[in-house]
């Protein structure tokens, strides 16, 4: 055990199964860096966001392998390559790109098995990285996990602190279908305790974060920290709060929502996805499909505003969900009559 | 083909205007003061400035992530500009794009773009007006060595060549995509030469050069202009920075970035140029020098004390106004 980075995390999940499993390997763009530039012969860049680092100095070019700015054929070659029989890791730098490349995941990697039967399996990992907060702009900052959960076959997890990260990037990995590993740019130096070994947290198990019996909190990737930030300032409220954070949206683990709302009556799900459709909407829904008669109050979603991100700091600080405004739907939720 | 003094001036005062600008945002940048990452277009400034000297404000543009210098290039408004890089309300953009997304279509600037190689196909729908409404214009994309390597790319060649559009696709092969060098990313490593493959004339150039840029652009813009289809300009120059601000560049050798600066600096050899043939005097150079660094930095100081928009703002333009 020792404390590790959210990006530390991540890279020794890749190692470890790399050293476990050779047919394990990982391709994107610049995930060395350095690639075709004269002499150079080390790694420039270890993923622009240095999620890949170190890994192609043990591994080398045959199992840590350099693209061309091609997302199409990046994504194609690796849902190709995992129902070859290999298990890639596809690095799709950002996740707004994923309009690039959409049809290799969606019509492709996410429908072979149920196309082709149990032949068709796809173990294939996209990690890719979304989320608001470092002005990053409209094309580079977007959370579209609700989209990727919209689709049978895929798998989607939002990891939101560094144990989970590493879990579910080696329970995604061996999975043996495609899994859209979900990294929140905000998060990579966030610092935790972290095992050394291999261990796989479950895809599809949710965590109770904070136990309390007033008001059940879902929150989703950042949402969950700053969920975590409320809970004093709702405690001098006199309300107690139950967190959880599902790690996993699909598949979700709707037992865990459902057995903490028959406790407290009350839901509020924090999402940082686009409102429509959001993936929040889609938890209030179950929950009031399946335990109606618990609710002691409406169930509420915060998102963002059903605009694109902005650049300007001030709008993405006003475009996030914030303390204030968890603060102030929970008080709602908990004095509804 | 000899140019006129004063678009010489004009060709001149544009470069120098990337140039004094890209520095001082490079400034600007290690004090912290710009919001976000920037890309600089400094090593390149003869490539936009080439293409848009030939070019109407009906023509049309569309830009990169390394767009600052096509704005300066296809004349939008300075101030305007950098305060859309700072993200300040009276920003071309209002704030909300940023240095990746600006956008002046007041002077046919289609936008700079974040998605590497979206660009391509949005030129060719601009080019689309001269067979649907028969307006004279010519439409051109800035294209990355590393983006040339986009199906989006290939696609939109092969789209303006069937359909004979007047679109210029401009390859700016500065030799690297971020970290990787156009050795490794290029399959054939000739740009164009595979966009030659689609069927439409396609030079291959000194980029630093701005004269080398200019008489390929007058060419293709000709025939673009009398409906002859795209053509396909490589223009191979130098990045002299890194990819974005804050790259370290480990990748690069000191000599290598020592001799870009000496060997392929566009202004230097323009200046060169044009003071061997005559044809302008050092000392009227000097003195668009003078004023244009008091232009950019009048123009930084304004951007920065305007203010951030008005978070109402936030929900703007999603949709048409009253539509949603
Ligand atoms: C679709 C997409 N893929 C990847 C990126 C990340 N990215 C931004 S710039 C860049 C390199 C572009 O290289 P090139 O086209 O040569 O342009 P240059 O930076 O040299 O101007 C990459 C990979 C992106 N923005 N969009
Ligand atoms: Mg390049």
């Amino acid at each position: 055990m020792s404390i590790k980075t959210y990006r530390e995390s991540i890279i020794e999940a890749m190692v470890l199964e790399m050293r476990r499993d050779e047919k394990v390997f990982v391709i994107g763009e610049d995930i060395s860096g350095g690639r075709g530039c004269g002499d150079f012969d080390g790694e420039a860049a270890g993923g622009p966001m240095g999620l890949t680092q170190g890994l192609w100095a043990e591994f080398g070019a045959k199992r840590v392998i350099d693209t061309p700015i091609s997302e199409t054929a990046i994504m194609g070659a690796a849902a190709g390559a995992a129902l070859s029989g290999l298990r890639p890791i596809a690095e799709l730098m950002f996740s707004d790109f994923f309009g690039v490349c959409f049809d290799q995941i969606y019509n492709q990697a996410a429908k072979f098995r149920f196309m082709y039967g149990e032949q068709g399996a796809t173990p294939l990992v996209i990690r890719t990285m979304i989320g608001a907060g470092i002005g990053a702009g409209p094309q580079h900052s977007q959370s579209p996990y609700s989209i990727f959960a919209n689709i049978p076959g895929l798998k989607v997890v939002t990891p939101s602190n560094p144990y989970d990260a590493k879990g579910l990037l080696i329970s995604a990995i061996r999975d043996n279908d495609p899994v859209m590993f979900c990294e929140h740019k905000a998060l990579l130096g966030m610092e935790g305790e972290v095992p050394d070994e291999a261990y796989e947290v479950p895809l599809g198990k949710g965590r109770i974060i904070k136990e309390g019996n007033d008001i059940t909190i879902v929150a989703i990737g950042q949402m969950v920290g700053i969920a975590q930030n409320c809970t004093s300032r709702l405690e001098e409220k006199g309300i107690s709060v139950e967190i959880i954070d599902p790690r996993s949206l699909s598949p979700f683990d709707e037992e865990i929502v459902y057995d903490s709302v028959e406790k407290t009556g009350r839901l509020l799900v924090v999402d940082e996805s686009n409102p429509v459709c959001s993936f929040g909407s889609w938890i209030t829904s179950m929950v009031s499909d399946e335990v109606f008669s618990s609710l002691k109050a409406p169930t509420k979603v915060l998102t963002p505003p059903h605009c694109p991100v902005p650049a300007a700091p001030n709008l993405e600080a006003t475009y996030l969900p914030n303390v204030d405004r968890i603060v102030e739907a929970s008080d709602y939720l908990v004095n509804y009559s | 083909m000899q140019l006129s003094r004063d678009k010489l001036l004009d060709a001149y005062t544009r470069m120098k205007k990337i140039r004094v600008f890209e520095e001082t945002m490079r400034d600007e940048f290690a004090k912290g003061t710009v919001p976000a990452f920037i890309h600089l277009y400094i090593g390149q400034e003869a490539i936009a400035t080439g293409i848009c000297v030939e070019l109407t404000d009906q023509d049309t543009i569309s830009s990169t992530h390394r767009g600052h210098g096509h704005c300066i290039a296809k004349k939008s408004n300075l101030e305007k500009m950098t305060m859309e890089i700072f993200c300040r309300a009276d920003g071309l953009c209002g704030g909300k794009g940023g240095s990746m997304h600006i956008a002046d279509l007041s002077v046919g600037m289609l936008g700079a773009n974040a998605i590497v190689g979206a660009n391509a196909p949005i030129a060719v729908g601009a080019a689309l007006k001269q067979r649907v409404t028969g307006e004279n214009l010519v439409s051109v994309a800035f294209i990355g060595d590393g983006a040339s390597n986009q199906g989006a790319v290939f696609e939109s060649m092969n789209l303006a060549s069937v359909l004979k559009l007047p679109v210029l696709f401009v390859f700016e092969n500065n030799g690297y995509a971020e970290f990787t060098g156009i050795d490794y990313h290029c399959g054939g490593g000739d740009i164009a030469g595979r966009a030659g493959g689609f069927g439409m004339p396609s030079y291959k150039l000194d980029g630093s050069d701005f004269f080398a840029v200019q008489e390929a652009a007058a060419e293709a813009v000709e025939r673009a202009r009398k409906g002859e289809g795209p053509s396909a300009i490589e223009c191979v120059a130098k990045r002299w920075y890194g990819h974005f601000e804050g790259d370290p560049q480990h990748y690069r050798t000191k000599e290598e970035l020592a001799t870009i600066r000496r060997d392929f600096d566009p202004l230097i050899i323009f200046r060169q140029k044009v003071e061997e043939a005559g044809l302008v005097e050092g000392k009227d150079l000097d003195m668009i020098d003078e004023d244009l660094s008091s232009q950019v930095s009048s123009a930084v100081e304004k951007a920065k004390n305007s203010p951030l928009p008005d978070v109402k703002e936030l929900t703007t333009n999603v949709y048409e106004e009253g539509s949603y």
